[in-house]
């Protein structure tokens, strides 16, 4: 029953909003000397999972030639292309930008997109420009909610596609797991198989979602367009 | 061939290197504590080689570990106000170079994909190129490497310090939350270890009734995105839960089909990873990356899909796991 005690560090860790680093750290720390553990023994162990977790930190790398790109203007020309694509909408730009990361991962193109090289200096922009393209200039308020769909746009089509690959880490997790500890045998390719049904339905529910947008910024918006220009065609 | 150590080592020396940059920032009031705090990340990227082969003892490590975090933790990290290009020169460079600026991004997905589809098969002499195993994260190392060689060439950037720069602030705005997947996963170890999974079994088992499989398949499907929340990544919620509820209950009790339940179970952490700022890499990160004044912006956006799809996966799993 004690352990638990680790569980409840990052509950209230969390809820205090402590820097959620430190509270980890401390969890882990509380947790380990419960279960009987020496300080050699706690520090062995942050070491080692420390060693054999770098993978998920690499992304790093991907940073400078990103900075670089951006200095020249990436993220202008990024807007600029989207002026000039007349029929996507917020909306279906985020949609499709959507349907592209779930098939993507399904295949494990994983590294294709992500909030650092794909979000940041190419699908916010779009998204963004297409919407000021219909209305002019967005209010901050709209601007913040178009960057979060677009973030979210990534992270729902990742997670709800990359299962569908079978040498993704978590099936291998789920795999090297349970085969492990209730010695049995589980094939990836049937885990895989099985997490298409909730890819089709993530699919729907968030594509759903992000095509709605565009009759939401429609109502927003329209009203302070036309009180700031009045030369300009509405809408269609 | 090609080691994935050799590409942890990089990616360490690109920590020192970005540390000593930040070290001589005067902009940034806690120069000293962020310059400590990502290159000792950077040295034990570069240790960690000699740890996993066993050949270095792990505690000096783990002691930097937890001075990391305490530097974090501390409030000893903070970041310069970045001298980037005003906003009309980007505008004129990207009038100048247009649709090419693309090209250096574009490079990193397509030569990942080569390497993880195409060059893993190659080999010299009877040794693959590329170590087994490690080809897609080989060919992100390399993909980034082609694309900042095509970058400079392309725009004719002769300084290998203006990339770097640029890298650098954006690894600032970032901050601490990159190391936390990381702690997470050793936090997931420990609670391995102690057995945190059977504890929750026997609460649940007190609670649970025998037969009422559907009730079961909630508590295993609301219990993996709960555990999410907190310990911000499925992964680490998996062997709890399922030494808890799935494999006991749900599959020798009720006879369910393993893969079904378990790859749902699965699939309902993720909807709690989309709700969390635990899982600082996706929800955190992006809203300093795209520069949201509300951190919680991602989270708010996702929450909708995540409820939704979490009664999605609760469905098919009573619907055709049993």
């Amino acid at each position: 029953m004690l352990v638990l005690l680790g569980v409840l560090v990052v509950v209230l860790g969390f809820a205090t909003k402590r820097n959620a680093l430190l509270v980890v750290a401390v969890s882990g720390i509380v947790t380990a000397g419960i279960d009987g553990q020496s300080p050699n023994e706690i520090l062995t162990t942050f070491g080692t999972n420390f060693a054999s977790s770098r993978s998920v930190t690499v992304f790093v790398i991907t940073l400078p030639v990103i900075g670089l790109l951006e200095r020249y203007g990436l993220r202008e020309q990024g807007r600029a292309l989207i002026s000039r694509l007349a029929r996507l909408t917020t909306g279906r730009l985020l949609a499709l930008y959507l349907l592209l990361r779930q098939v993507t991962a399904a295949f494990g193109l994983m590294s294709i997109g992500g909030p650092a090289q794909t979000v940041r200096p190419l699908i916010a922009p779009m998204a963004e420009g297409a919407a000021e393209r219909k209305y002019g200039s967005l209010p901050d308020r709209v601007r913040e909610r178009i960057r979060s769909l677009a973030a979210s746009a990534d992270n729902v089509g990742a997670f709800f596609g990359e299962d569908i690959f079978l040498a993704v880490g978590s099936i291998l997790l789920i795999t090297g797991f349970v085969n492990a500890t209730y010695h049995t045998h589980l094939e990836p390719l049937k885990l895989a198989l099985w997490a298409i049904p909730s890819a089709v339905c993530a699919l729907f529910i968030h594509g759903g979602r992000l095509l709605y947008q565009d009759r939401l910024l429609a109502r927003e918006l329209q009203s302070v367009k036309s009180a700031a220009t009045t030369s300009e065609e509405a809408g269609a | 061939m090609i080691k994935a150590e050799w590409f942890y080592w990089l990616v360490g020396a690109v920590f020192v290197v970005m540390a000593l940059q930040m070290l001589r920032d005067t902009t940034n009031p806690k120069r000293y504590g962020t310059a400590a705090f990502w290159g000792l990340l950077g040295v034990c990227f570069v240790y960690s080689t000699w740890v996993v082969d066993k050949s270095a003892p792990a505690q000096p490590l783990g002691v930097a570990v937890l001075v990391i975090a305490a530097l974090a933790g501390f409030g000893r990290t903070g970041r310069g106000t970045a001298e980037g290009t005003p906003p009309e020169r980007r505008e004129a460079f990207a009038a100048r170079y247009g649709n090419k600026l693309f090209i250096p991004a574009l490079c990193i997905p397509v030569v990942a994909v080569l390497c993880s589809v195409l060059v893993k098969h190659w080999s010299v002499g009877g040794t693959p190129i590329l170590e087994k195993d490690s080809e897609t994260l080989l060919g992100l190392g390399i993909g980034s490497l082609v694309a900042l060689a095509v970058g400079m060439v392309l725009l004719h950037e002769r300084r290998v310090s203006v990339p770097v720069h640029a890298g650098r602030s954006m690894l600032e705005s970032m901050g601490w939350a990159l190391v936390l997947p990381q702690m997470l996963a050793i936090l997931g170890a420990i609670f391995a270890t102690a057995g945190v999974g059977t504890q929750i079994g026997r609460i649940t088992e007190h609670l649970l009734p025998d037969g009422q499989t559907y009730t079961a398949v909630i508590v295993y499907c609301v219990g993996m995105a709960l555990f999410t929340v907190i310990m911000g990544n499925a992964f680490a919620a998996f062997p709890v839960m399922t030494a808890a509820v799935g494999w006991p209950v749900l599959i020798l009790h009720a006879h369910g089909n393993p893969a079904a339940v378990l790859a749902v179970g699965m699939l309902s952490g993720f909807c709690g990873t989309l709700l969390t700022p635990m899982a600082a890499n996706f929800n955190l990160i992006p809203a300093a990356l795209l520069e949201l004044k509300d951190t919680y912006g991602p989270i708010k956006a996702q929450a909708p899909t995540a409820v939704a799809m979490l009664g999605c996966n609760i469905a098919i799993m009573c619907l055709f796991a049993f």
